[in-house]
């Protein structure tokens, strides 16, 4: 909070009363105020007709499970929620997930390295990942539909290859499970949720309070003018895909020390799912638009439905076809909201 | 009153917070073409929405051929003959101009299959008819603008209007354009038709209008016979105080350093081998017909479009210049033509879109923004250039024209420019704001810093540079110095080894136009 506590470089009368808002990133502006408490009405809704639905809902097994399973959307839609206010879509995060997952297998059990630095590497190859989708995007100028799309075949093939197809299991090395179930803060808190929550916080301060974040909203609203202003928007973008591909890594190895295994055959079919919890979130496919927050009750809605609807035995179809009409009923809410105001 | 064609008579409308007309008169005779005018925010976008039906008046009434009017929404003005041209225009570049022409009533075979054949030659009759010379089988988006808009005056006419509204229809369009444009004008309303023709332009108005009505702040002002009025008394009346409109280049010198060379800047598909040079604190004007190739000089300068062949040397030293990036890094600020698309972040606030260029400088450390310091310097700026929005933190899109120009200059003061190019700096705004722009110019250059102003306007040209290069064909063609520069000598210039830019087909035996022909 260094930067607020600097003195006034002028009369700055706005700047007093407006210092105390969120940060664009968090909450965004009034109008995306709005949608988010829709949404987050909605999502209180799900939660209190499921509770009364599912006797086992409002379990303390059943609430770990869901949050566990945010976890993972969760951190997949907060990397994407950036390249999608670029204006960009990024498919490979699903199975760059489970290439990531394998990749920490290869570098904790294969090669033996120490938990921490397999980690580390696990996400930074994440990183290369998202890095590639950049510069085929921001400097190849390929469509990102078309550049991801290409990543995410690439990257659900090398999980195969890298693994021989079987999934790498983590027994020994104990310790890896940790970083999901370990209770660093005591009892009750696992620490996937910790992590998820200092996600959320690292990502809305980027989003809000850097000049990465102000530039993914420049080059959402307008690339070229934003280019014309003297930006270079192929090394901003470059970075946007490459810090989606870090949340991409670290939702591997999150998603990997869950279930103590790397199963190189998941993870296709994730990256819907964030986008969709991007999308409920109030995020413009369009770009220029869209917050954290928002983001996050996404998150959860769908996390919170996919449990839900498995807990009062819905077949897998018709989970599906009802988390289809939450988004067609999501995003027309938002367009009607907006054509309004 | 039998000659009135068409009469607003005592019109308010109120917005909430603004009060946009109020007891708002003006009367279109037949066969005339009477001129609207007034600054931005003066109320004549409203007047064109309850004309065509857009939004109702609260108080007051239309009529029409005598009769009252009120529109529904704009479907049923334009079947009732009033039909609108807006400045930007309704087309679909893809389709041909036949296909936009008749677009949702084109000619069926047995009511389902389309018969391109009749849509073709109903097209091609219509524009013969109005005796514009276009091919109705091309397509819009390969056409000039000034073609573009005779489609839509081709459109709005297909449906038999008997009045045409024209908003700034000449803004994008170059002298011998603006003299075909007249001159369809003079043909269309010589039955009995009429016009209202919104415009900035003084000069246009001098030559294209009977009569002259002036709104201020939603009012109606006065009435006045064109050829009896001075483009002074019509300013000042808009404004409300007078303007000197015989103005020159301030702090013209001969002995400053020169800042930056182009040398044989040349770009694959126009330039070809430009050269000039731009000295410390010197207006350069630049000037030339369009697609002369004018903001493709600024933009290749600047890295936004790909150079193949040329040096930039600026202060002596040869740079490397390959993104606009790279030009910002140098000091070197262009300012589009196009604000909204490429000069605005236009869902973006006032202060985010002014601190943009200079954000990784001024506005943040190590990566974070420092909004303290965006806010104070946005602030500082709007109070500098007198932008008019409530707050800094406005979305842009809400400002008027003249005032989203003024965030596209205070963008680039921010971010402290050594060379600032302004593409079309007054462009579609009103003249108090150009005053407003043109002292800021003379201001900057005061203070060292070296401007090119790239303009379509002549008089503006004239009265701003301190030299001219005119440019034609992709090539300059010369440059004149501010006491050579006439609107004689720069047009010779802009038209020489270069063909007529619109050319031009006989309308009829009895009439054949000069314009467009040199």
């Amino acid at each position: 909070m260094t930067i607020l506590d600097k003195k006034p470089d002028g009369p700055d009368p706005v700047g007093r009363t407006t210092v105390m808002r969120a940060p664009t990133g968090w909450a965004g502006t009034a109008m995306d105020q709005l949608q988010q408490l829709l949404a987050f009405a909605s999502l209180i809704a799900i939660v209190l007709y499921f509770s009364w639905a599912s006797p086992t809902f409002m379990t303390y097994y059943n609430i770990t499970n869901i949050l566990f399973s945010t976890v993972v959307i969760g951190l997949l839609a907060l990397g994407t929620t950036f390249v999608i206010i670029t204006s960009g879509i990024d498919l490979s995060i699903g199975t760059g997930m489970a290439l990531c997952a394998v990749m920490s297998g290869v570098f904790v059990i294969n090669l033996g390295l120490p938990v921490p630095l397999g980690v580390l590497l696990a996400i930074l190859f994440g990183g290369l990942i998202g890095l590639v989708n950049g510069v085929n995007v921001a400097v190849l100028g390929l469509p990102p539909f078309i550049a991801t799309l290409a990543m995410m075949l690439v990257a659900q093939g090398l999980a195969l290859v890298i693994s021989d197809s079987a999934p790498i299991y983590f027994t020994d090395a104990p310790s890896y499970r940790k970083i999901s179930t370990g209770e660093l803060l005591g009892v009750d808190f696992p620490n996937a949720v910790l992590v998820l929550i200092l996600a959320v916080i690292v990502s809305a301060v980027i989003l809000g309070w850097t000049v990465l974040g102000r530039y993914t909203y420049s080059i959402g609203s307008n690339e070229e003018a934003t280019a014309l202003s003297g930006i270079n928007v192929r090394g901003w973008k470059i970075a946007i895909y490459t810090l989606a591909g870090l949340f991409t890594g670290l939702a591997g190895v999150m998603i990997s020390a869950r279930l103590g295994s790397a199963q190189p055959a998941t993870g296709a079919g994730y990256e819907l799912q964030a986008i969709a919890a991007v999308v409920i979130g109030g995020t413009s496919l369009a770009g220029g638009k869209g917050t954290i927050s928002g983001t996050v009750i996404g998150a959860l809605i769908i996390s919170v439905l996919n449990n839900g609807l498995q807990l009062l035995s819905i077949p897998q179809e018709w989970q599906n076809v009802i988390l289809g009409l939450v988004i067609l009923v999501a995003v027309y809410a938002d367009m009607f909201r907006k054509q309004r105001a | 009153m039998a000659d009135l064609l068409l009469e607003v008579s005592g019109v308010s409308k109120g917005f909430p917070g603004v009060q946009a007309l109020a007891d708002m008169h003006l009367d279109l005779r037949r066969g005339e073409v009477l001129a609207l005018v007034g600054e931005n925010g003066a109320g004549k976008s409203t007047l064109m929405k309850l004309l065509s039906g857009i939004h109702s008046p609260d108080t007051g009434f239309f009529r029409f051929d005598g009769q009252p009017y009120f529109p529904r929404n704009p479907r049923h003005a334009q079947s009732s003959g009033i039909s609108i041209i807006h400045q930007e225009f309704n087309l679909m570049p893809d389709l041909t101009v036949a296909q936009n022409l008749f677009i949702g009533r084109e000619p069926r075979l047995g009511g389902v299959l389309l018969s391109e054949r009749a849509l073709n030659r109903t097209a091609a009759a219509l524009v013969e008819r109005l005796g514009l010379p276009l091919n109705v089988r091309a397509l819009v988006g390969g056409l000039t603008v000034a073609q573009q808009q005779m489609v839509e005056i081709a459109k709005a006419l297909s449906y038999d209007a008997r009045v045409l509204i024209m908003d700034e229809p000449t803004a994008a369009l170059n002298d011998a354009e603006v003299a075909t444009l007249h001159d369809l004008i003079r043909r269309y309303v010589a039955d009995g038709s009429g016009v209202i023709y919104i415009s900035h332009r003084m000069d246009e108005l001098k030559a294209i209008s009977n009569r002259i009505t002036v709104i201020r702040d939603g009012r109606y002002v006065d009435t006045l016979d064109t050829p009896a009025t001075s483009v002074r008394e019509v300013v000042s009346l808009m404004v409300g105080r007078t303007i000197d409109a015989e103005a020159k280049p301030v702090g013209v010198r001969h002995d400053r350093d020169v800042v930056l060379s182009v040398r044989g800047l040349s770009t694959k598909p126009l330039l070809r081998e430009v050269s000039f040079d731009l000295h410390r604190g010197e207006i350069l004007g630049f000037a030339g017909l369009m697609g002369a190739g004018r903001t493709e000089v600024a933009r290749a300068l600047v890295g936004a479009d790909r150079k193949s062949a040329g040096v930039v040397v600026m202060n002596g030293r040869p740079v490397s210049i390959r993104t606009p990036a790279d030009a910002a890094r140098r000091r070197i600020g262009y300012l589009s033509e196009d604000r909204k698309h490429l000069g605005l972040l236009v869902d973006q606030t006032v202060e985010e879109n002014i601190a943009l260029p200079a954000l990784g400088e001024r506005f943040s450390t190590l990566g974070f923004v420092n909004g303290r310091a965006a806010r104070a310097e946005a602030q500082q700026q709007v109070a500098r250039l007198g932008v008019r929005t409530p707050s800094v933190r406005q979305t842009t899109r809400n400002l008027s024209g003249g005032n989203q120009q003024k965030v596209v200059i205070a963008k680039w003061l921010a971010k402290d420019c050594d060379v600032l190019i302004f593409d079309e700096p007054t462009r579609g705004i009103d003249v108090g704001a150009k005053e407003e722009i043109y002292a800021l110019l003379n201001e900057l250059a005061g203070q060292g810093k070296s401007i090119i102003m790239i303009s379509s306007e002549l008089p503006e040209v004239l009265r701003m540079s301190h030299r001219v290069v005119v440019m034609a064909g992709g090539r300059v063609s010369g440059v004149l110095g501010h006491d050579e520069a006439t609107q004689e000598s720069v047009m010779h210039l802009a038209t020489a080894r270069h063909p007529a830019p619109t050319p031009v087909v006989p309308l009829s035996k009895s009439v054949t136009p000069k314009v467009g022909s040199r």
